[in-house]
């Protein structure tokens, strides 16, 4: 039986772990190739690299991070984060990333979920999705939108519609990530994961909003979601890996215990 | 020495990283000389079968790969790789090498889930236990709980004498296909952690013992 994944997501800015996008300045919390190896030893079963870097410049010195990563660690890793074109794609691929991950750059240009799939195979596509709750309406039907710039440009797009738009462009993957739950720690859209897991049938990623073991456990059982991606609750040291895998395990989910 | 069959597969460049972790020389090539000279072939794959396929015939590296195997070089392919060696697939319907007999074929999304009756979703993406069928050099050593990762909508169905592994996703199916020195696994050992790298160690360990022999 497939298991469940746990996949930290680290933020990258000047080649260096940071906090998150959404914090103001930003603080160097580490070296990210050494906090990828930690990850893998200590049983990631995959990892996301989001690069925050502002400047081109800089973009030089991600894929110089990217290439480290891919000789040290023998897992999975996508990178997303100022992928816009299939170029953009295909450097970090050519770098040693298995995936790529979209988003912005899919909601404005769609075809370049559908271009990479062509090129580099659905497997190697992952739309992640921003999304906040807001009224039902004839426009967002499920009261879930589409929105870009952590949240401050509403798109007009309804996150379920897009979600099977996304598939059917051949997305191999949907990281779906809650603004709202984004950062509270109180766990993640469990009614927002369900409905796009039941909606597509490729695997669904849940994002946002991970404060123990018990949300993450949620989501990869009521959230219908394949994997759980966290953040703050593993770079603090709140939480090993392996605590919140044994705690999640012992809750009664199928996950990788042997690494 | 290991070649790393170069086909523009996807993957080429992991196994190579792989590899050199472990210490293991290696090359990524296409030229037949120095295929002939490795101790082992590594046949990587990502992509589709037909696309694989094609470079594969245009190329001539069909008949290199063949010719290896019939000289008895041992050979490991991975994913596609491990598609490709049976006779058929049904990806793009495409006519494959045929080294090992039987069909490659796509999940049916009527299987469902263990755990919530669900549908499976395709691709199979992620990590899953292997159960070993048959004795292998390539699982010497590597604990029966240990998960390998896989990313594939299509699996191998050789006849059941070829079966040494076999993964469950909705239904039971073949993981590990071959017999001594003609391997093919559908999981990505380059991407498996420790017990990938284990697996990639024993085929090394393996084809340095049969050269001597």
């Amino acid at each position: 039986m497939l298991s469940k994944r746990i996949i930290p997501c680290l933020d990258v800015r000047n080649g260096r772990l940071t906090k998150g996008v959404k914090f103001e300045g930003n603080v160097d919390i580490g070296d990210p190739v050494e906090t990828a190896r930690r990850y893998y030893e200590q049983g990631a079963d995959e990892i996301v690299f989001y690069d925050i870097t502002a400047s081109h410049e800089d973009r030089g010195i991600f894929l110089d991070v990217v290439e480290r990563v891919a000789s040290e660690i023998f897992i999975p890793f996508s990178v997303g984060g100022g992928i816009n074109t299939v170029e953009d794609m295909r450097a970090v691929l050519v770098a040693g990333a298995e995936k790529v991950s979209v988003n912005s750059g899919a909601v404005k240009n769609p075809d370049i979920i559908s271009q990479g799939a062509a090129a580099f195979g659905s497997q190697a596509i992952v739309v992640g999705m921003d999304v906040k709750q807001v009224e039902k309406s004839e426009t967002i039907p499920s009261g879930y939108e589409i929105v870009i710039h952590g949240g401050r440009k509403f798109m007009g797009m309804d996150a379920i519609e897009w979600a099977k738009t996304c598939e059917a462009l051949g997305a191999g993957e949907l990281c779906v990530n809650s603004i709202d739950a984004d950062g509270t720690k109180d766990g993640y859209e469990l009614t927002l994961t369900r409905m796009i897991a039941d909606a597509v049938s490729i695997p669904v990623i849940a994002s946002g909003g991970a404060g123990s073991p018990a949300h993450m456990y949620d989501a990869i059982t009521k959230g219908g979601a394949t994997a759980a991606l966290i953040a703050s609750i593993v770079h603090y040291g709140q939480y090993t890996i392996p605590d919140l895998k044994r705690q999640i395990s012992d809750m009664g989910a199928k996950l990788r215990m042997v690494w | 020495m290991l070649a790393i069959l170069d086909y523009k597969a996807g993957n080429q460049t992991s196994v190579r990283r792989a590899l050199d972790h472990l210490g293991i020389p290696c090359a990524i090539t296409a030229d037949p000389a120095v295929i002939a000279g490795a101790h082992g072939v590594i046949f990587p794959g990502v992509g589709a079968a037909g696309q694989a396929m094609n470079e594969l015939v245009t190329t001539g590296l069909d008949k290199v790969l063949k010719d290896q195997v019939q000289a008895g070089k041992p050979l490991l392919g991975i994913c596609v790789g491990c598609q490709i060696m049976l006779d058929y697939s049904q990806e793009n319907d495409t006519k494959a090498l045929g080294i090992v007999p039987g069909e490659c074929r796509l999940f049916n999304p009527a299987w469902t889930e263990e755990e919530d009756g669900r549908p499976i979703r395709v691709p199979h993406m992620g990590w899953n236990r292997i159960v070993q069928k048959r004795p292998c050099e390539l699982l010497k050593g590597i604990e029966p709980e240990a998960e390998f990762y896989f990313v594939h909508s299509y699996y191998p169905a050789p006849p059941e004498s070829y079966v040494i592994a076999t993964c469950t996703y909705g239904e039971e199916f073949c993981a590990i296909h071959g017999g001594p020195g003609l391997w093919a696994v559908q999981f990505h050992p380059e991407k498996s952690g420790r017990p990938g790298l284990a697996l990639l160690r024993n085929f090394y360990a393996y084809c340095k013992e049969a050269s001597r022999a």
